[in-house]
């Protein structure tokens, strides 16, 4: 299951290929996973005990600075997530035996600027409608897991 | 797995692919040629070449992020260095360099000695208030603002102009930081 949202929030793309699991209508569930990444990078920046200055909780940071989360694992999944500096997110959730899945989501964000970012029919901001990119994706994806 | 190191612009140069150096300045030529006849008034071309480069940097982040693995740039000093080493040397094959950094590092000047779009190009008189390669002081615009720093870039030296280098000043006029974009009561 994958989820690739903007700096605004919106969501750029949902594709899910295994998920035998329905919950509430999909913009909520957009919406709860880009809130709780938010909070979770938040959290997890503030946390840092490396980290140089001490910023309050709740104080926004600029996009990517302070250390970044990269995955959580439960026992019956794993979440892993990207973002890049200009605000694009993107989140991975396999079986949790996958290992860490960080090349991956950067050759992930690779093939998005090539079939997405390189098309000039295609707005910032907007989801992405691109089937040329939907099927690389399912491939790469596929050979993944 | 460490993630690996950003390349240098030298490497992902070798490594994308390239387009004819004389077609890309011939068809930017066009471009501005058209501009001309279609808009008549320099200023509006300026602004128009402005516009078109802030377009094309808003997706180019991506593409400058994605191949040159470079991680966040902790301040705009760093930002300045990577744009014009790597940046300039992935897209256009040249390199920049950085001076003129102002009292509190907000502002600098990149330098270019040498420039594609420009090869085989005379103002005419008719055209003097043309800043000729509008379009990348809006392509360094939009892709500063795509990593949330607001900017303003002017051409300072224009070698069309009768100036020896081209020179562009980038001035960081603040750093917007991420917001929750959904309102809580929703």
């Amino acid at each position: 299951m994958m989820y690739v949202f903007n700096r605004n929030g919106v969501c750029l793309l949902y594709r899910e290929w295994n998920r035998s699991l329905r919950t509430l209508n999909a913009q909520q569930d957009h919406k709860l996973m880009f809130g709780l990444l938010f909070s979770l990078k938040s959290l997890t920046a503030k946390m840092d005990p490396t980290s140089v200055e001490k910023g309050n909780l709740g104080v926004p940071q600029l996009t990517g600075q302070g250390c970044s989360f990269h995955s959580f694992r439960t026992n019956t999944y794993r979440l892993s997530f990207m973002e890049s500096p200009s605000g694009i997110k993107i989140i991975l959730v396999t079986h949790p035996r996958t290992g860490d899945l960080r090349e991956s989501l950067k050759y992930i964000y690779n093939l998005y600027v090539e079939y997405v970012v390189k098309n000039p029919l295609y707005s910032p901001g907007m989801p992405i409608r691109s089937e040329l990119f939907n099927m690389t994706l399912d491939q790469y994806v596929r050979g993944l897991g | 797995m460490p993630p690996a190191a950003p390349r240098s612009g030298d490497a992902i140069f070798a490594n994308v692919e390239r387009v004819n150096a004389e077609l890309f300045t011939l068809t930017y030529g066009a471009i501005v040629r058209q501009l001309l006849t279609d808009l008549e008034e320099v200023e509006e071309v300026n602004k128009q070449l402005d516009q078109m480069g802030y377009n094309i940097g808003i997706r180019l982040i991506d593409e400058f992020l994605a191949k040159s693995n470079v991680s966040r740039c902790v301040d705009f000093k760093e930002t300045a260095e990577a744009i014009a080493k790597v940046g300039f040397k992935m897209f256009l094959g040249v390199t920049a360099s950085v001076t003129n950094w102002d009292a509190d590092g907000t502002s600098c000047s990149l330098v270019l000695e040498d420039n594609p779009l420009v090869d085989f190009v005379e103002l005419p008189d008719t055209c003097q208030g043309l800043y000729y390669c509008n379009i990348l002081s809006g392509v360094v615009r939009g892709a500063l603002e795509m990593v949330s720093m607001k900017t303003e870039v002017t051409w300072i030296r224009d070698m069309l102009r009768g100036d020896d280098a081209y020179e562009l000043q980038v001035k960081l006029l603040k750093q917007v930081p991420e917001e929750y974009p959904y309102k809580d009561d929703e």
